[in-house]
């Protein structure tokens, strides 16, 4: 049995009209004063953006800090890999942005299942993040005159967009990284690499530090602090094939979670619409194509599920323009939960295209002939050798193959308004927690949302709990618990080392990813989520038992790396079926069939699932504890979603 | 979907950086044109977990070209035949049946072996920790379209900018030399505007912890080759340039 405290939900929303809560909380919050802040020891788990950028301001700000990294240096974070751009509410173009249009739009695109407080302050600091990308000298792409300049993303109507070519994620990060390599440099911050992190320590009801597993030497150690912050990404890996990362997991989020940590929403996750088809059964990885191209390329499919010619062969008359005829008003840039599913049924419908049947054409032949090729090849020229090498053809002669693909989640560990966990002290930022894309996020929005947890949000809100600690003394690493823990995790990778099976992990990931796809994916329904929730138990049994780990523990390993991650993924992915099983609606990237309106949108139930659905760790991955905290809103009015 | 039939891989195998190194040999039977490099690794990695052996370490993560994790000698070629592309990007299409491949990790004095094919490249980050970096504390930024940058510099500097840190350049290089890295770091921020204040300095202290890490350029060029983001050796010229300028105003400043 768990013996964690009991968990209540406060999420801690400032008093006030929604557009002052933030300089509210601002303006009461509890500061420590500068020379006061050497006293202080922070620990900020994972690199990326969230974790970076807060590491930065927290080093410049005067505390101890310590960042740990699993990778060999903080630059390669997954954050890297984003490539379409970055919302700002600048207006720039004068075409009628503003705060409240930026926040309206992601209430609207999370389809009214996020916290109103939290979107309106990241809406609210967006501008600030550019400005500050700028001025740290991120080269985001300009106009001749030498002002940004924007595109539009799905989901939106005005072009709010920031963006550095096809590399986005890349050029934020590395200006994080930079911030953050300069404090390294002058001492303030310590950075650990090639170290996971794989539990988290409390102490008297606090978050006291973590334990790491050292990757070059398999020796685990502690570490104390007055604070943790958890920027460890999301859990798409769960599906096994994603665009994450290969190494992108869900430990560090599900070990705190088994330590106290409500994990909510967890069936919120975003399938992406424009990946590149799978090509066999074998394939690791799935590759995205930006969402930008979406901006030029048309998406359609054969009407005719038997057609048989190439796609510059098939007439207008023959081509089923279905984003463009189903959603007029919003066309090919509808967002992407609805975009995606609209793909799954074209392919369902037996439409698809390419060798497998299995995607749908984004066809730039119109916008090449509108804007020549030399315009096409500098807005996306990345993005189509990318396509090319991969799939051996050139999009620029034939259209491109898509097919949706796991890619962000933004369901994770529950935050109140502080970004801090149901833990005091251990706090969470960017995609590893649940706070500000709703049931579904819209493009450009996660590089917004990691910037601002970890440059404008967490840097002010830390401080409100740090005060209370000022001249008293914490529980350093001799401490009991520390060893205790320490030991756990000592004996659990032993554990894994000695099952003696005769499968590798892989094996397993790849399964309980097919589970997961197959019935927690882009459609669900009670039946099928029964059958995962008996499913994942009995392979996760036969991975205890049947599980090969080679090598040794005292030198990289990194066959026993993944097998601590599958184990991990196990129960996560029992949450994630569990958590779609009772949201008996649909809403943004969770779509439950039973739930559909007549042609086939989704339905809300606002009556009874206007909640973020958080879970506490009950000591039985089975059987989890179901909490609620009501969405009420201020501001905004529910309403259908509709991009018709 | 064509297939590709009686793959021989050599891949370089060492326990760690004192142990002694040897080349292993796999057979691969069949492989789909249409897989990468890496998933071809991974297939025999299974294989070899299976079998009871010790699968091939080699680092990697995006699969997508853009993290620079991955680092593999090909055929004696730093990323491989494909051109502008990275270890993770290259697709077995490239290779014919019967061929054999050879796998090596980056051979390099700054980048010491770890184990097996992947080797230890943080003295790149200790050359962005000396200097690689505009002063621009949170919060007191001006506003974005203050400063108006021309589209061709900030195109240059995007340019420079887009390098992955991978190593390659070091890699390629007869001389250990990362010079195309460092240029490379140099060049996005000294070419901005907001990086003028400290172009100097920041020029200085990166060439200086370049040299103490990584061998001298001497022009050779195949730096410039093997990158996978295809950047510039002009590069090379504007850090040297402004080394040299920055050496000089230093001396002006002494002899006063």
């Amino acid at each position: 049995m768990s013996t964690n405290a009991p968990i209540t939900l406060d999420s801690k929303i400032p008093e006030g009209p929604l557009a002052d809560k933030w300089q509210n909380f601002i303006a009461n919050e509890k500061l420590v004063n500068p020379a006061n802040k050497r006293k202080f020891k922070v620990i900020i788990v994972g690199t990326g953006l969230a974790g970076a950028s807060a590491a930065a301001t927290l080093g410049e700000l005067g505390y101890q800090v310590e960042a740990f990294t699993f990778h060999d240096s903080p630059r390669r974070a997954h954050s890297i890999a984003a490539q379409g751009g970055i919302n700002a509410a600048k207006n720039y173009q004068g075409d009628g942005d503003s705060i409240h249009r930026l926040f309206y739009d992601t209430i609207k695109g999370g389809d009214f299942r996020s916290r109103e407080a939290n979107v309106h302050r990241l809406a609210e600091v967006s501008v600030d993040i550019i400005d500050q990308m700028v001025a740290q000298g991120v080269p985001f792409a300009r106009e001749y005159g030498g002002l940004l300049d924007n595109r539009s993303f799905g989901g939106a109507q005005v072009s709010r967009t920031f963006y550095a070519r096809g590399q986005t994620g890349q050029q934020l990060l590395l200006g994080a990284y930079q911030q953050m390599a300069r404090q390294i440099g002058l001492g303030n911050v310590k950075l650990w690499n090639r170290m996971e992190m794989v539990d988290v320590v409390n102490i008297d009801g606090r978050c006291a530090g973590i334990v790491c597993r050292d990757l070059m030497t398999g020796e685990f150690s502690s570490h104390a602090a007055h604070a943790v912050v958890l920027a460890t990404g999301g859990y798409g890996n769960a599906f096994f094939l994603s665009t994450n990362a290969m190494a992108c997991n869900v430990t560090a989020a599900w070990r705190a979670h088994r330590r106290g940590a409500a994990f909510a929403n967890p069936c919120y996750t975003q399938i992406h619409p424009t990946c590149i088809p799978q090509a066999d059964d074998f394939q690791s990885k799935l590759t995205l194509m930006s969402e930008s191209l979406r901006n030029d390329g048309r998406i359609w499919v054969p009407t005719n599920p038997d057609e048989s010619r190439s796609a510059a062969d098939i007439p207008d008359d023959d081509r089923d323009y279905y984003l463009e005829r189903i959603y007029p008003s919003f066309g090919n840039l509808a967002p992407r939960d609805v975009s995606s599913r609209a793909a799954k049924r074209m392919v369902d419908n037996g439409q698809g295209v390419g060798p497998l049947k299995n995607g749908v054409y984004l066809d730039f032949a119109d916008a090449i002939d509108r804007l020549g090729e030399q315009t096409i090849r500098e807005r996306y020229g990345n993005l189509f050798d990318m396509y090319e090498r991969i799939t051996g053809e050139n999009p620029y002669n034939e259209p491109m193959r898509i097919y949706p693909a796991s890619h962000y989640t933004m369901g994770g560990i529950w935050v109140d308004y502080e970004l801090m966990t149901t833990v005091p002290g251990l706090y969470a930022a960017g995609e590893a927690n649940f706070s500000d894309h709703g049931a579904n996020r819209l493009g450009a929005s996660a590089l917004m949302q990691g910037l601002s947890d970890g440059y404008f949000v967490l840097p002010y809100t830390i401080s409100n709990y740090l005060a209370q600690w000022l001249n008293k003394p914490i529980p350093d690493e001799t401490h009991d618990e520390f060893l205790k823990i320490e030991s756990e995790n000592r004996d659990r990778f032993k554990q894994y080392m000695s099952i003696g099976g005769t499968r590798g992990p892989d094996y397993f990931h790849r399964e309980l990813g097919r589970i997961i796809w197959d019935y927690c994916g882009m459609d669900r329904n009670e039946a099928g989520l029964d059958k995962a929730l008996s499913e994942i138990p009995a392979l996760h049994a036969e991975f205890k038992k049947d599980l090969k780990v080679t090598g040794g523990d005292t030198s990289i390993n990194q066959t026993l790396e993944k097998a601590g991650r599958v184990d991990d993924f196990f129960e996560l992915g029992l949450l994630m079926c569990k958590d779609a099983l009772v949201r008996e609606e649909s809403c943004g990237g969770h779509f439950r069939s039973e739930h559909q309106t007549d042609d086939g949108e989704a339905l809300r139930n606002d009556d009874d699932f206007a909640h973020v659905t958080a879970w506490e760790w009950s000591g039985d991955a089975e059987a989890p504890i179901e909490h609620r905290e009501p969405l009420n809103y201020e501001e905004v009015e529910f309403q259908t979603r509709s991009y018709k | 979907m064509s297939v590709l039939t009686n793959i021989t891989l050599k891949v370089w195998r060492q326990d760690g950086p004192d142990g002694q190194g040897r080349f292993e040999s796999h057979q691969v039977p069949e492989i789909s044109e249409e897989a990468s490099l890496l998933e071809m690794l991974d297939i025999v990695n299974e294989r070899l977990v299976e079998e009871g052996r010790e699968a091939i370490v080699f680092d990697h993560d995006c699969r997508e070209g853009i993290c620079g994790t991955c680092s593999l000698m090909i055929d004696g070629q730093a990323h491989g035949p494909t051109k502008g592309a990275a270890t993770c990007q290259v697709h077995m299409r490239v290779f014919s049946s019967g061929d054999e491949i050879v796998l090596e990790p980056w051979r390099a004095d700054g980048f010491p072996l770890v184990k097996d094919l992947m080797v230890d490249r943080s003295a790149f980050d200790r050359i962005v920790e000396a200097g690689g970096f505009i002063t621009s504390p949170t919060g007191g930024a001006p506003d974005a379209n203050l400063i108006p940058i021309p589209k061709p510099v900030s195109d240059a500097s995007m340019d420079a900018a887009a390098c992955i840190g991978c190593g390659a350049c070091v890699a390629a290089c007869p001389n250990g030399a990362a010079s195309l890295f460092t240029s490379a770091k140099l060049a996005h921020l000294n070419l901005l505007p907001q990086g003028q204040s400290e172009r100097e300095k920041r020029t200085e202290a990166m060439v200086e912890m370049m040299d103490d890490h990584f061998g001298s350029c001497t022009n050779h060029g195949e730096c410039e080759s093997a990158c996978p983001k295809e950047i510039s050796i002009d590069n090379i010229a504007l850090m040297n340039s402004d080394y040299l300028t920055s050496k000089f105003k230093n001396r002006k400043k002494l002899a006063r």
